[in-house]
Order: structure tokens, then C-alpha cells, then sequence
């Protein structure tokens, strides 16, 4: 039973690029069908740069996923993280960097709290960060009496919104796409690490993972904190890339799931890769951008995330029995 | 629900210029014009035509106090609210839920302090932009024993029975800002209103954009009575001039969401000629959205905060600046003791609605006010400016 299982999930996970590497090319080809201008290196620089914050956040998704919880709280995070900043900083160049530093301290307590929580008090993780999402914005409405205040300074804005200029070919090399290199790399070495490991085995299995003696709790309350310091990541790049505002995470954290499972990520946990769960927020923003080209409304995209997780829910339980 | 079906209806609508055929080549003055879809359930002919009058009005009262001036004003008598001080004075406020209250409210406060000799008690309440919440604030308040009370409603509706309970009760009444459905208040004070706004705006950008341009209209939600008539006033205007509107988008007032909205228009049409918002609050936003893909900015209308103000100035922007004040937020208070002097005071009191353009853009940019202030808050000559306002 047990080999049965471990070989069924070992087969998923070598194919599990393919099918979300398929929907990229097709979405691609469709997108440079209609604006042949799209695949033109600076174009796709600045796209990548725009869709950096979400695929941050997927990653930091796919942590929690894979564990077998869920992260609602993380759009809430960001919000949050961007009104602190611009009440902290006050347009003050100088006061970047200690305000990041604070924001990073904020996002592990958050993270710690998730995760202590679901972990130590049996609290379902789903409850748990829907808490933390209605204590965040509760709070930052009584922090700031329902208005942002102060400003980021423009030095703090960098990050988000320029890049590298200049650069043979590629004209303008986003910062933010650097620091999504960055993080892309760190959680692949995290994934292939035994941390990452036994964070998959959590969320196949907890109870044999117990048996086996790993640390489930501990494993779990980390996977919250990675989620929340990519959370507070993203909200840095956010914030940089449109100023303050009171809903800079709206919806972010169904973005991020949506984005692990259209990567083959499975709900529940134990199944689907880091790079699985990036490449899904990209096509999901490639997916966003071809509807734009189409004349589509922006305001269909939560019918479309919405769509996206019950069809891809649905056709793994339908596979599950039958594989 | 009710804002993506709409938002998705005049999307579509506004996708229909796509169509060659749709008429935006050729004189443009003759054809009529596209994309901007029907006109609002809000739109009010009288109230319209009577609005573009009253901006070409001159107002009465004392110069450079436009807070205490107005235009075209009826007086009512106020003989039998007459009381000797000092007062108690209750505000039942619609909420502080963003820059524009925040602004005008730290004004309102500064204008109680010019009166402490007379105002012994001034009661706040917010109702956190919540009906119900300020229902029953204006009903508690009723047994508080305020002798005045000023209201700025959250929504038309459904506060108008609240505020004429409150009428019921002998207080005077003071409503500002937006509006409710009966004559019962003592006053009604607001500037000249929506339509002023969107029509001097839309008059612009479509003087200043090319004929046959793409214009982008940038509206923040749908239903609220102010931001429906800045958007039916300028969907006359873009229809006489036949401006092809190529998207009518909601954007919550959220930068984030506006600069997507605009980034997305700049890539499928390659250039926007020129955008109209119905609200200036995301005015940056937008802006940024034309630096950041390298695009010239076109001709565009913000209002009177004072980050798009620096951006104007600093960018050489081709701008102009409707505004609704909130200097409108002194207005209440001096309109309450008057009446509890038992002194005439206009009803409506209609305030005058002054534009910033490039002749006077100088005079309200003020590098040291934090970006989100309002430049037109009247408040220079208050108690602590500029600190309290920071």
C-alpha cells in the first residue's frame, strides 16, 4: 500500500512540469499571435518584472501547500506590510532599509504565529490564517484610522519599480526579476534540501511522518514563516511598484494558491514542485495579460482563478483513484 | 457582483471601438461619440444645467474665505434656533476611510479650536463608512443633548430617514458633503458638485487630446451619487466632442489596480491619448503607469492632492485639477453658529469649486505638506498649520 502510494506520487512528481509547461507555451503562442511585440525582450522583462510579486508569493504558497495547510493570510500581509512602511518611512529616504528590516521581523512573527497555532493548538490552518487576515486588516484600519498615511520614499519605491538600465538587449533588467532569481534558486536548494523533503513527506502522510520522527510542528510553523518573509518580499516589490495603498494584497493570497495548483501543486499537501507552483503564477499573469489583449475584462480574473482551483481540484481527485 | 457585471458591460462597450466603422475618423464635432455606454441612473438634467451655471457664478461673501462664501444663495431664517452658548456641537461623520475626510476632517477640528470661547464640547462619531453604524450614531447622539448637529452622510438614502429623526427632535440640522433625501436640515452645504467637476475635467482632456485620440475613463466604484455625476457630466462632453472612449474601468481607488488598468490599455492599444478620472486620488498612479512603460503622458485630470500636484509641476504635465474642496469641512461649523445666533444663513449653501490649472498650479503645490494633503483645504490660517496636517 505504502509502495503503491510512494510510487504513485513519484510518478506525479517527475511528470508534474509538463502539463503546466504546456499551458505556458500554448498561452504564449496565443499572446504573441495577437501582439507579436509581447515575446520582444524589454517587453517581457517589464512582464516579468510586473508578475515578480505574485510568483514570490507561490512560492511561499507552495511551502504551506505541500505541508498539507493553506495560507489565507498572506494578501492581508501584504497590505499591511505597505501601509506600515509608508507610515514608518514618511518619505523619508534614510529610513529604508531599518523599515525593511523591521517589515522582514513582522513577517516571522506573523509566519511564527501561523504556524504555533495551527501546529500547537490543532487550530486547521484554514481558520487559523483567516484569523490572521481579519486581525491584519482590523488592525491596520485601527492603526491608521481607515486611510494610509505618510509615503514611501522613492529610495524605499527602487526595488519595485526600476531596474538595471541599459542593458544590451534586454534594455532594462527589473529589480525585482533579480530578486525573484534569487528566491527561486534559495527555495529550490530548500526543496531538494531534507527540510524540503520532509516537508513533502508532512503533507503526504503526517502520521507516518510522526512515526518516522520528524518534527511535524516544526516543519509545518516553518513552512508559515517562508510564506510570510515571501509575503513581506512581495509586499517590498508591491509597494515599490504602485505606492501606498490600503488594498495592495487584495486577493493576493487566492492569486498564490490558485498559481501552486494551476502548477500541479495539490491541495492537501505531499504532491507538486517550488518550480511547479512559480510557473503556474506566471501563466496565470500570462493568462491575465493574453485576456487583456482580448478586450476581457479585468474584473473577470477572480471568476477565473475561481474556475482554475475548483477544475484542477476536481481532476486530481478524479485522477487520484484511477492512478 | 453587481460592480464586475458592469465594470465587464462598459468594458465591452468600450471594446466596440474597436470597430473601424465606429466613427472616429472624419469631424469629429459632428459624429457622436463611442464607448461611453448609457448615461447614469443618477443623471439629473436641472441639476446638471443649473451646476455649469453656478461655475461661471460669482460668489458672495468674503474674498479669499471661498469656505465662507456663495454662490446664488436663498437665506432661510433661523430666528427660532437661537440660544445662548456655549454650545455642544455633534458630528455624526461617514467615516475617515481616506486621505480626502482624513484632510478635511483635521480641518474641521482646526475651525472648533478658532471658536473654544464658544464651542464648549464639539462630539465626533464615526461611522466608519457604515449605514448602519451611522444610524445608530445619529440616534444616540439625539439623546446626548448637542444643540446642533452636522451630518455627513455616508449614503443618500438610507440616511435620510436618521437625519430627519434628528429634525424631528427641534435640532438643527447641518448636512455637507454629500447629500440626503428631504429639505428637513437648517442647511445643506457642499461646492458646486459632480457635474462641475466632471465637466471641466472631460472639457479639457478633450480640448487637449487629438482628434479621433483614445481617451481612458478611470472611475472608482459605481452608485455613489458624486462620482455617478462627474462621470454623467463628462459622458456628455465626450459624447458632444465624440471622443473615442475606449474603456470605462473601475479601479476601487486602489494605485496598484490603476496602474494595471492603464498598463494593460497602454499595451493593447500601444499609446492612450488621453484619460479622465472621476477622482484624483489614483491620478499618480495612472501617471506612473506612462513613465514606467516609457510612454509620454497624455493629457490628464487629477484633482487636488498634492502628489499629483509635485508630479504635474515636476513632469511638465499637460493637466488640470477640478476639485471639490476640503476647506468645504470649515463650512458646517460656521453654519452652526450662525444658526445658534438665530442669523440668516444660505440654504443650499453652495461653495465655490475653483480649478487648478497651469496658470495658478504654483500657488497649491507646497513641497513640504505630505503627499496625500489636499491642497485646497482652506486651512493655511488655522490653529497649528502645518503640523497638525502632517
Amino acid at each position: 500500500m505504502r509502495t503503491a502510494r510512494a510510487l504513485h506520487r513519484l510518478d506525479l512528481r517527475s511528470g508534474s512540469l509538463a502539463p503546466i509547461v504546456a499551458i505556458l507555451v500554448v498561452l504564449l503562442i496565443l499572446l504573441t499571435a495577437r501582439q507579436p511585440d509581447f515575446l520582444s525582450p524589454p517587453s517581457l522583462m517589464a512582464f516579468l518584472g510586473r508578475s515578480a510579486p505574485i510568483v514570490l508569493l507561490a512560492a511561499g504558497q507552495y511551502f504551506v501547500i505541500v505541508s498539507g495547510e493553506l495560507d489565507l493570510s498572506v494578501g492581508s500581509l501584504v497590505t499591511a506590510q505597505v501601509v506600515v512602511a509608508a507610515r514608518l518611512i514618511d518619505g523619508d529616504p534614510s529610513a529604508g532599509w531599518p523599515v525593511a528590516l523591521l517589515l522582514f521581523a513582522f513577517g516571522v512573527a506573523v509566519g511564527l504565529v501561523n504556524g504555533l497555532v495551527t501546529t500547537r493548538l490543532g487550530v486547521p490552518s484554514f481558520i487559523t490564517t483567516l484569523g490572521m487576515f481579519l486581525i491584519l486588516v482590523g488592525a491596520v484600519y485601527l492603526w491608521s484610522d481607515g486611510a494610509p498615511k505618510g509615503s514611501l520614499s522613492e529610495e524605499f519605491r527602487r526595488i519595485g519599480r526600476s531596474g538595471i538600465e541599459n542593458v544590451p538587449v534586454l534594455e532594462r533588467v527589473p529589480y525585482a526579476l533579480l530578486v525573484l532569481l534569487a528566491v527561486a534558486a534559495l527555495a529550490l536548494l530548500l526543496t531538494r534540501s531534507d527540510f524540503g523533503r520532509t516537508l513533502t513527506a508532512v503533507g503526504g502522510n503526517p502520521r507516518t511522518a510522526e512515526l518516522s520522527g520528524v518534527r511535524v510542528g516544526r516543519a509545518k510553523t516553518l513552512a508559515f514563516v517562508l510564506s510570510a518573509l515571501a509575503a513581506t518580499l512581495a509586499a517590498i516589490l508591491i509597494g515599490g511598484y504602485s505606492g501606498v495603498s490600503f488594498q495592495a494584497g487584495a486577493g493576493l493570497e487566492f492569486g498564490a494558491i490558485t498559481a501552486a495548483v494551476l502548477g500541479g501543486v495539490a491541495l492537501g499537501g505531499g504532491r507538486g514542485s517550488v518550480v511547479g507552483a512559480m510557473l503556474g503564477a506566471l501563466t496565470l499573469e500570462t493568462l491575465f495579460t493574453l485576456m487583456n489583449f482580448y478586450g476581457v475584462s479585468g474584473a473577470l480574473e477572480p471568476t477565473v482563478q475561481g474556475a482554475i482551483i475548483l477544475l484542477a481540484v476536481a481532476a486530481a481527485s478524479f485522477r487520484l483513484p484511477s492512478g | 457582483m453587481t460592480v464586475t457585471a458592469v465594470s465587464i458591460l462598459l468594458v465591452l462597450a468600450g471594446c466596440s471601438t474597436d470597430d473601424p466603422t465606429a466613427g472616429t475618423s472624419g469631424s469629429p464635432a459632428a459624429s457622436t461619440g463611442a464607448g461611453t455606454g448609457k448615461q447614469s441612473k443618477f443623471f439629473v438634467q436641472a441639476d446638471y444645467d443649473k451646476q455649469l451655471t453656478l461655475l461661471d457664478t460669482t460668489p458672495t461673501g468674503p474674498a479669499g474665505k471661498p469656505w465662507e462664501q456663495a454662490l446664488d444663495p436663498a437665506t432661510v431664517d433661523t430666528a427660532k434656533y437661537k440660544k445662548p452658548g456655549p454650545y455642544k456641537i455633534c458630528f455624526s461623520n461617514a467615516g475617515l476611510n481616506n486621505p480626502w475626510r482624513q484632510v478635511g476632517f483635521t480641518t474641521m477640528q482646526a475651525e472648533v479650536d478658532t471658536h473654544r470661547d464658544r464651542i464648549s464640547e464639539f462630539v465626533h462619531i464615526d461611522a466608519e463608512g457604515k449605514d448602519q453604524k451611522q444610524i445608530a450614531d445619529i440616534n444616540d447622539l439625539l439623546g446626548k443633548g448637542c444643540h446642533a448637529l452636522i451630518v455627513s452622510p455616508n449614503t443618500t438614502a438610507t440616511l435620510t430617514p436618521a437625519v430627519e429623526a434628528a429634525c424631528r427632535k427641534g435640532l438643527p440640522v447641518v448636512v455637507f458633503d454629500r447629500g440626503v433625501d428631504t429639505t428637513c436640515p437648517v442647511t445643506f452645504i457642499n461646492p458646486i458638485g459632480g457635474y462641475g467637476f466632471g465637466h471641466v475635467a472631460a472639457e479639457f482632456v478633450t480640448q487637449q487630446t487629438k482628434p479621433g485620440g483614445k481617451v481612458l475613463a478611470l472611475r472608482i466604484l459605481p452608485g455613489v451619487d458624486v462620482l455617478e455625476t462627474r462621470w454623467s457630466a463628462a459622458k456628455i462632453a465626450f459624447d458632444k466632442a465624440g471622443v473615442d472612449v475606449v474603456g470605462v474601468e473601475f479601479t476601487d481607488g486602489d494605485p496598484a489596480r490603476t496602474k494595471k488598468i492603464v498598463n494593460d490599455y497602454i499595451q493593447r492599444y500601444g499609446t492612450i491619448d488621453g484619460v479622465w478620472m472621476d477622482a484624483g486620488a489614483v491620478a499618480a498612479a495612472a501617471v506612473e503607469a506612462f513613465v514606467d512603460a516609457g510612454k509620454p503622458v497624455p493629457p490628464i485630470n487629477g484633482e487636488d492632492q498634492l502628489d499629483f500636484l509635485k508630479l504635474w509641476k515636476d513632469k511638465k504635465l499637460t493637466a488640470i485639477a477640478p476639485t471639490y474642496p476640503t476647506y468645504q469641512w470649515r463650512t458646517p461649523v460656521i453654519a452652526a453658529l450662525k444658526i445658534l445666533d438665530g442669523q440668516p444663513v444660505p440654504n443650499p449653501w453652495k461653495l465655490p469649486q475653483p480649478v487648478i490649472t497651469q496658470d495658478n498650479l504654483d500657488e497649491y503645490v507646497d513641497p513640504t505638506m505630505p503627499p496625500l494633503h489636499y491642497a485646497m483645504c482652506g486651512c493655511t490660517d488655522l490653529p497649528d498649520y502645518p503640523k497638525r496636517w502632517k
